[in-house]
């Protein structure tokens, strides 16, 4: 590996990651602004022209914000919890590809890469549950421990009938398979189980179960203040524009289309997933634990095996 | 193996309690073994505070029970004060009062009905059913130049007559208003979410409502049609064509189907009551208690005397208690007063639905999930200024 090679692969991490939290930044903005509309109101739109510094805005004044560690807090994981969640997000953008030569890294487990890392931003949340040594946080870290692994499960197995119909655990493979028929129209089941998961995995309205503020007041972030609950703040939107890219690339086509250049394919049908999130959000009330965890074991994981079966029996039956 | 269980305390300072309702749940995992309310908290001492006032004075002091259905206090209060007084109120009062407790009882329901699904996640309904409540409390502003303390009924009668632009309004209101509901109904009545949330949470049947003298929707909603509209008619309300609607379960579904219904109700008396609204005289101004008609004072030494003799006394009803309740959006409220011939009440008890309606809590939460405590609160729908007084 030349000099070129590392600093080449140095300078893409830093312009994906730049593009990521700019992303997520704004993807902030937009579900202000969308919820606004759905909800009769404007939302925020008085930082700069049609409210566009907002972001900006919030990240000044979280920073300013008294960064407070409650007095019997663990400080050590109090203070890790945030990083974890957020890191975990990140590192997952690795293997994202906006296009077949914008990635950091194609590697040809990106997927199980995927499963691996994702997974471990519930340490962030359920450490930062525990380490509070608050009631309500707890309660939020527990039921965000036992939530993240129960849909773990089905969001897995939706995504092998994508694996069996590509041949490839690469994205770049995934997203090539599918140019010409878009993997939602073979898979319209896995899409939506998947669908179902990943709202879940991100913790998004109905599944928004660790945070709920109506029970929890805030779940696991409750003690956290300034650019701590930033961080927070950050990984669940990076959390939701990873999901929303995954749909993308996995049922979506990624970034194939006609006409417009790739990446632009890709962020089109990334917005429109993440819409989809924020319509869901708008629209309904939220599942209670029990029946959140029962819908997960007794119909998404049944439903998901069923999927799988016939992915594997008709692709056997036609090759 | 041996568990401890946690105590968790929800309240004062939590988003669903609806104000400063303490509960101390004690909880194994998520499930609820035992809760211990704790009210007070917002005690203002307004009984206490009623016996130092005139009978004029006490009725600011109403608006601040239930201050989601002010009107609705203020009606009890004014009905009490007359029935001591054998005090017969002109036919447009009543009508006007009517319109104006039905409208209140909606405005009451609206934000009862948004707070209450927000509670449950559904954020949405929350903005439509304030987008109808800022109609109504502009109404309300228009007529007593106050959204939530109007104090606009008098002993007697009326503050002043209505004019056409709120006849105009009702009738803009109650138009639309049906379409409206509507639209809560797509996002809640058939979601779902929402009924596994709601469906058989919070079960007090018929009975046990009975013994603990819950009245209001939570009573309704378990299959008794009492509703003191209809069964003790004050103001008129014998007069308008309408219907109590009534659930079966008596779970927080039943609940929020017979509050929906009861909006629908409302809307149709307040329209009756200003499409038949009769002319006439506003308030009893010829009888001794009721301030005289300001016209009156330019001219007439004696109504000069009369009204000065109230504003610096106060009535004096004769000796005597009297109870009377009338049916606000949480149930019946009544208030019990003691005259002892002066201008002050020796004792005013008011029976506040919200707090008997409360005493049916630990019974519905009892070895239910946490997240159904925040559902129970929220369909008995207390205001915690009127528990506490």
């Amino acid at each position: 590996m030349t000099t070129t090679d590392i600093l080449w692969g140095v300078l893409r991490i830093v312009l994906i990651f730049s593009a990521v939290m700019g992303l997520v930044a704004y993807m902030t903005l937009m579900e202000r602004r969308f919820l606004g509309f759905f909800q009769l109101r404007l939302g925020p739109n008085r930082v700069g022209p049609g409210g566009l510094l907002q972001p900006i805005a919030d990240g000044i004044k979280l920073l300013f914000k008294e960064d407070m560690t409650v007095s019997h807090a663990n400080r050590f994981w109090f203070r890790l919890a945030p990083a974890i969640a957020l890191v975990s997000v990140l590192a997952c953008f690795a293997v994202v590809p906006a296009s077949p030569s914008i990635v950091v890294a194609d590697i040809p487990v990106a997927v199980l890469y995927l499963l691996a890392l994702s997974s471990l931003g519930v340490y962030g949340i359920l450490l930062a549950g525990w380490s509070s040594n608050n009631k309500y946080s707890l309660l939020g870290g527990l039921r965000a421990a036992a939530q993240l692994i129960s849909y773990e499960i089905p969001l897995a197995l939706s995504i092998v009938g994508v694996l069996i119909l590509a041949g490839s655990m690469s994205l770049v493979g995934i997203v090539k398979a599918q140019e010409g028929l878009w993997f939602v129209v073979k898979q319209p089941l896995g899409f939506l189980l998947f669908l179902v998961c990943v709202s879940a995995e991100t913790n998004r309205t109905p599944f928004d179960l660790l945070e709920c503020e109506n029970e929890l007041v805030a779940g696991y972030q409750t003690e956290y203040s300034s650019m701590k609950f930033g961080l927070f703040y950050m990984a669940e939107y990076a959390h939701i524009l990873l999901a929303s890219c995954l749909v993308s690339l996995f049922f979506l086509g990624g970034w194939n289309g006609p006409l417009l250049p790739a990446p632009l394919w890709l962020l089109g049908k990334v917005f429109f997933v993440f819409a989809l999130f924020i319509w869901v959000r708008a629209t309904f009330p939220r599942v209670r634990y029990d029946q959140l965890m029962g819908f997960s074991w007794k119909v998404l994981l049944p439903l998901a095996f069923v999927n799988l079966m016939v992915t594997a029996a008709l692709t056997v039956a036609l090759s | 193996m041996n568990t401890d269980t946690l105590s968790l305390n929800l309240g004062p300072q939590h988003p669903s309690t609806h104000g400063v309702l303490r509960v101390v749940l004690e909880l194994d995992g998520e499930t609820v073994i035992d809760a211990r309310p704790d009210i007070g908290f917002l005690h203002r001492g307004i009984e206490k505070l009623a016996e130092h006032r005139t009978y004029h004075q006490i009725i600011v002091l109403t608006d601040r029970l239930d201050y989601l259905a002010a009107l609705s206090n203020n009606l009890a209060y004014v009905l009490t004060v007359e029935k001591l007084m054998d005090l017969e109120v002109p036919r447009r009062a009543r009508y006007v009062r009517a319109a104006l407790a039905e409208l209140q009882r909606i405005a009451s329901h609206l934000f009862w009905l948004g707070t209450h699904a927000h509670d449950l996640g559904a954020m949405t309904p929350l903005f439509y059913a304030l987008r109808e409540r800022e109609a109504l409390m502009d109404i309300f502003e228009n007529l007593s130049g106050s959204r939530l303390t109007p104090s606009f009924l008098r002993v007697g009668g009326l503050a002043a007559d209505i004019d056409e632009r709120f006849v105009e309004s009702v009738r803009n209101f109650t138009d639309t208003f049906q379409g409206r509901v509507d639209e809560y109904e797509t996002l809640l009545t058939q979601n779902p979410i929402w009924r596994s949330r709601t469906k058989g949470v919070g079960v007090l049947d018929a009975g046990q409502c009975i013994r603990l003298g819950i009245s209001g929707p939570m009573l309704r909603s378990a299959g008794v049609p009492l509703d003191l509209r209809k069964t003790q008619p004050y103001s008129c309300y014998d007069e308008f064509h309408f219907e109590i609607p009534t659930g079966k379960a008596g779970d927080v579904y039943d609940r929020y189907l017979v509050r929906i219904r009861e909006m629908r109700e409302s809307a149709r008396i307040a329209r009756q009551a200003v499409d038949g609204l009769p002319e006439g005289p506003w308030t009893a101004a010829g009888s001794p208690p009721v301030f005289p008609a300001k016209e009156d004072l330019k001219h007439n030494i004696t109504a000069v005397i009369r009204h000065f003799g109230l504003v610096m006394e106060g009535m004096k009803p004769p000796p005597g208690e009297v109870y009377h309740a009338v049916e606000s959006p949480r149930g019946e409220l009544g208030f019990y007063l003691v005259s002892d011939g002066g201008p002050y009440p020796v004792r005013l008890k008011v029976r506040p639905p919200s707090f008997v309606n409360l005493q049916g809590l630990v019974k519905m939460v009892r070895g239910r999930l946490l997240a159904d405590v925040v559902a129970v609160i929220g369909a008995v729908d207390i205001v915690l200024a009127e528990v506490d007084r």
